[in-house]
């Protein structure tokens, strides 16, 4: 029961799931849209999984006092306050008392987790988050400059979830992928040593294709450049991506089957 | 621009540069906003997937339906299900019943991979064997209009592409060893590789490079421009104050890791005597 039926469940669904593809009757359409929103709320569920995961091991991190253990803290309150803007939104032009009231929250949650992580003193870090939750309580029921939003996407609109996702989230995104650029530079010098024919071929490749993006260099070769760099894109390149795309998709479809007859069994864990 | 929008820029440009002082080594302020995108990105896919996901999948369909009884008086009760099955999932943490997890995996998994088989061999691989096999232009086998190597819509282009994807693909095939004709093949199929993979390499350096470029220039017109320009009908003394402070906490860190440096240095060359 422990280990098979859940094979079961992967043999049987899995087989409705090919066949029903090509059935094309309404029934087999609308059981096929009926399952797939069921995996996304199976998966959103899962999602919770590794929210508190992300929440053990940072309070984890914070108990035993590892290597910068202080910095959980800037990572659980990201993850707080951005759980509490999306659910929270303004109703009119006043903020109210909402600063005060997230500062209340954010103080509980930190007190709660001092009591988990502290060995000693837990009395006055519990009392000090039930002040502190007493307190946000209070702002929260009197205070109509703002409200709760769970099942509408008011939050979304919320300027402070919007100024936390453009002026956080997308500048130190969009910044660590340009750091790549550095990083891809040093790793270019290690692969593209001319050693032979191969390493020569991509390097050709590679230098073309640079070039043809560089303002200063680029006119010097003229329309050739540019030329080149569109046929290697548009001729080798898109040869390539299609034998990769196609093995891709190969793998996928053999992974698939052997997960469907059980062969693969990764995901089941121990026990 | 108004103070508080200077201040949110501001605040982007510091992570900004405090992610790229990594580019020096590993350090608090690097540390700083690596902890805070992890947290903020977990709490933002949260909101998303709450909003966009549960609601309008579940709560939405079982809206008609009351608490009290769990929504199975909702019209569209089944959906009560997958929620189920959701909070199955949850069971994972306890060592006792993590085996209950496991149901909802494999109805997971197995409507998952059930999908993918169809789909990955029509959206992946028919398609591009489609997109392959296409009639070659004999007629303009060496450009259209005279003689170009470089026409990417030539007859030889056309050839280049099919017989490429081909050898490309045999190159991968191991189950029959490289040798003879097969063998020429696959080498033919490992050159057409390599310049694929040199070019799609230049063009990802040049996608960073520009994104480097894009960061360089919100750090230069958003950050700096707005806090100099006294044009703005909303600049007062604050804008430069917070300017200012920022540039104090760069310097301040250079000017520590400076002394660091030469300090060690010093007692490295005290220790040699």
């Amino acid at each position: 029961m422990k280990r098979q039926f859940p094979l079961f469940l992967v043999f049987i669904f899995g087989l409705f799931m090919v066949f029903q593809y090509f059935v094309p009757h309404e029934t087999s359409e609308w059981v096929y849209e009926f399952l797939l929103d069921w995996i996304l709320v199976i998966g959103i569920f899962a999602l919770a999984l590794g929210i508190w995961s992300l929440y053990k091991v940072s309070v984890d991190k914070i108990k035993t006092r590892k290597a910068n253990w202080g910095y959980s803290y800037v990572t659980l309150f990201g993850l707080f306050v951005m759980i509490l803007f999306g659910f929270t939104s303004q109703n009119g032009d006043s903020w109210g008392w909402y600063f005060i009231f997230v500062a209340t929250v954010m103080l509980t949650i930190g007190m709660v987790i001092q009591a988990m992580v502290s060995s000693g003193q837990k009395g006055l870090s519990l009392i000090l988050a039930g002040v502190f939750l007493v307190a946000s309580v209070l702002i929260g029921m009197f205070d109509n400059a703002w409200s709760f939003h769970f099942y509408t996407a008011e939050g979304l609109q919320n300027s402070m979830f919007r100024a936390f996702f453009d002026h956080i989230l997308i500048p130190i995104l969009s910044t660590m992928f340009s750091l790549l650029a550095f990083f891809i530079a040093s790793a270019a010098y290690r692969a593209f040593r001319a050693r032979n024919l191969l390493a020569s071929l991509l390097l050709l490749a590679a230098l073309i294709v640079m070039l043809r993006f560089n303002p200063y260099l680029s006119p010097i070769f003229g329309d050739y450049m540019a030329k080149t760099s569109n046929w290697l894109m548009n001729v080798p390149n898109m040869a390539a991506q299609r034998a990769i795309v196609i093995g891709i998709g190969l793998g996928i479809v053999a992974t698939a089957l052997k997960v469907i007859l059980g062969i693969e069994r990764g995901y089941m864990g121990k026990g | 621009m108004d103070f508080t929008t200077f201040c949110w820029t501001t605040f982007a440009a510091f992570v900004t540069l405090a992610t790229f002082s990594f580019l020096y080594k590993d350090n608090p302020f690097y540390k700083f906003a690596e902890h805070l995108v992890v947290g903020v990105s977990a709490g933002y896919f949260v909101i998303i997937l709450w909003h966009q996901g549960l609601v309008t999948n579940l709560f939405q369909r079982l809206a008609d339906g009351d608490a009290y009884f769990l929504w199975l008086n909702s019209d569209r009760w089944w959906y009560v299900i997958p929620a189920l099955l959701g909070v199955m999932m949850w069971t994972r943490f306890s060592k006792q019943y993590s085996w209950v997890s496991r149901w909802p995996m494999g109805l997971y998994i197995g409507i998952a991979t059930g999908i993918a088989i169809p789909l990955e061999m029509s959206n992946r691989v028919n398609k591009q064997l489609y997109a392959m096999m296409v009639q070659v232009d004999w007629s303009n086998f060496f450009g259209h209009g005279g003689f170009n190597l470089l026409d990417v819509n030539s007859g030889l282009s056309q050839l280049i592409v099919f017989t490429g994807a081909v050898s490309a693909l045999v190159y991968f095939f191991f189950s029959k060893a490289h040798t003879g004709i097969f063998g020429g093949v696959a080498k033919f199929g490992i050159w057409i590789l390599m310049i694929g993979f040199g070019a799609s390499f230049g063009f990802t350096v040049m996608a960073r490079i520009s994104l480097f470029i894009q960061r360089v220039q919100f750090i230069d017109q958003s950050w700096i421009h707005n806090a100099m320009d006294t044009t703005n009908e909303n600049y007062f003394w604050g804008f430069q104050a917070v300017f200012w402070i920022m540039i104090l906490l760069i310097v301040g860190y250079i000017v520590k890791e400076l002394m660091q440096f030469f300090g060690s240095k010093g007692r490295a060359e005290s220790a040699g005597q």
